[in-house]
């Protein structure tokens, strides 16, 4: 039984959980050492998922991401989802809670999907406020997530970096740093992936993400990367991770693979790879 | 540039992009736009392909693509609870016309809707049979019987068992007819069971929380010692009202 009253992350990597892993996660010699949830796909009644959970939380410390409270969004957040978000957190007490940049509802409609908002003072007292409101609710700091981006608004009058510090200061909430949302968000909008890994504040944050992505291009011809998921973790985002860990120091670091979920040696290779990138700054 | 703009051009395929979205050069960003377009829309319909294998296999996956386009474009989610979406893609099936000459899909879906809907289900402990066979048949005649959260019947006028068994497990081809199917759980894995003879009426009373003499009356043709066998296998009675 691991240590409830020391809810942190381990410096270490760790995974996003596949329940087709589950045998593999707790009977290997596995480099893994927590795991990420998505809180959407725990708010069931019973059955497996939960059952499966609540042993999992037993050998792991785990984070729950949630991907659908749309804080990004300019309307009030859904009070049902986050008193359903704080059922979850207050049986399973998992060691981080984190969100995302972006919003996924509107007037009712769930769009099942992470959308852009524009970078204002209008929006970052928004999301702020959201902030606020999750953290009062849940009783516990939260981490933000940069976004991955593919197109840019007129409107916006501050970089990315500066908004979510910004948010960041007026909630005391923490960030969650997502290396290959980076990369893509650089390669697509014209900035230099490792500038804004040197203006990123690292004391605020609590993980890091890697993942792949896909290539395709704009109506120019302009290589526009896509996040997908689906892939191994690309070697420039690899350099730009080590790059990451030798400004900050370590920290916890989640391989995500949502999509053509391969089987666990490919995954356990990839936590290899981030892990030796780790432990000679540990 | 408003969020209800980007919303309604997400969904609907024909209206231009939000104004005010750029490619890095500051030009209109059409294809970028597309790229969120597509992704909600692919990833609805993944969803309804997870939940709803059954029905993509009776009209072929390019059809279910093309349809399951059409239902998330006309009923997104309105729940962040993806397990559960697709709730109204059985009354979508009843009215939407290229398949008006498959009228048992609606009952399919529903089946399948259900079987999601019990693998997520709350879970419960059952009454043991060996305390139920303790107890006078009089007493369990006059009783009222909880039955588990994860429990749900179908009922049809069309032989729905069988065409789900026929496609999902390699089941015979269905001869026509109604069937009544009772989804147990008894451990973390839903199955769909064929209802004996009478079942049907008898567990809709059960559920409606009459007597069980009240629900044996009701169903003359009922079959009771297989129904019971059924459901005590499947773990299905778990609390009892005397």
């Amino acid at each position: 039984m691991r240590d409830l009253t020391q809810p942190t992350l381990p410096d270490g990597p760790g995974v996003g959980y596949k329940p087709q892993h589950f045998t593999d996660i707790i009977s290997d010699e596995t480099p893994v050492r927590w795991l990420e949830i998505h809180a959407e796909n725990y708010m069931g009644d019973g059955g497996r998922p939960l059952a499966q959970l609540r042993h999992l939380a037993e050998r792991f410390p785990i984070s729950v991401h949630g991907v659908g409270l749309s804080i990004g969004g300019s309307t009030a957040l859904d009070e049902d989802h986050l008193a359903r978000l704080k059922t979850l957190c207050d049986w399973l007490h998992p060691a981080s809670f984190s969100e995302h940049l972006a919003w996924s509802t509107h007037d009712g409609a769930y769009f099942n999907d992470l959308l852009p908002l524009p970078y204002t003072d209008r929006t970052v007292g928004h999301v702020a406020d959201h902030v606020d409101r999750v953290q009062d609710v849940l009783g516990r700091r939260m981490l933000l997530e940069n976004p991955s981006s593919y197109l840019r608004f007129a409107e916006s009058e501050m970089s990315e970096v500066d908004f979510l510090t910004e948010v960041a200061r007026r909630t005391g909430c923490g960030l969650l740093l997502d290396v290959n949302n980076v990369f893509i968000s650089g390669t697509n909008l014209g900035f230099t992936p490792q500038a804004f890994i040197d203006a990123f504040p690292m004391d605020l944050v609590g993980e890091i993400h890697l993942g792949g992505h896909d290539e395709d291009s704009d109506e120019t011809g302009a290589l526009l990367l896509i996040d997908s998921h689906g892939k191994p973790v690309t070697d420039p985002v690899w350099a730009l991770y080590a790059a990451t860990i030798a400004k900050a120091g370590p920290k916890p670091t989640l391989i995500e693979w949502d999509n053509d979920v391969p089987d666990w040696p490919v995954l356990a290779a990839e936590l290899t790879r981030a892990a030796a990138i780790l432990d000679p700054v540990r | 540039m408003k969020e209800a703009t980007f919303a309604a051009a997400l969904l609907n395929p024909d209206s231009p992009p939000p104004p005010g979205l750029q490619r890095p050069d500051g030009l209109p960003a059409p294809k970028r736009f597309a790229v969120y377009r597509n992704n909600v829309v692919v990833g609805l319909v993944e969803a309804l392909q997870i939940g709803f294998p059954a029905i993509r296999k009776l009209v072929g996956p390019e059809f279910f693509k093309a349809m399951a386009g059409e239902f998330v474009r006309q009923h997104p989610p309105q729940s962040r609870i993806m397990m559960f979406y697709g709730a109204a893609f059985p009354a979508f099936l009843s009215s939407f016309a290229p398949v008006a000459a498959y009228p048992y899909l609606p009952d399919v879906a529903r089946l399948e809707q259900a079987l999601r809907e019990s693998y997520h289900a709350a879970d419960a402990t059952p009454i043991a049979p060996e305390i139920l066979s303790t107890i006078p048949e009089a007493t369990l005649l006059a009783a009222r019987f909880n039955l588990a959260p994860a429990l749900r019947l179908i009922r049809s006028a069309w032989p729905v068992h069988a065409i789900w068994h026929a496609n999902m497990d390699g089941g015979p081809p269905p001869a026509a007819g109604p069937q009544d199917v009772l989804i147990l759980r008894p451990d973390f894995d839903p199955r769909p069971h064929l209802l004996p003879r009478g079942g049907g009426v008898f567990i809709a009373n059960l559920l409606a929380g009459t007597t069980l003499a009240e629900a044996v009356e009701a169903s003359p043709d009922l079959d009771l010692p297989a129904v019971l066998a059924l459901m005590l296998d499947g773990r299905a009675l778990i609390g009892m009202q005397p």
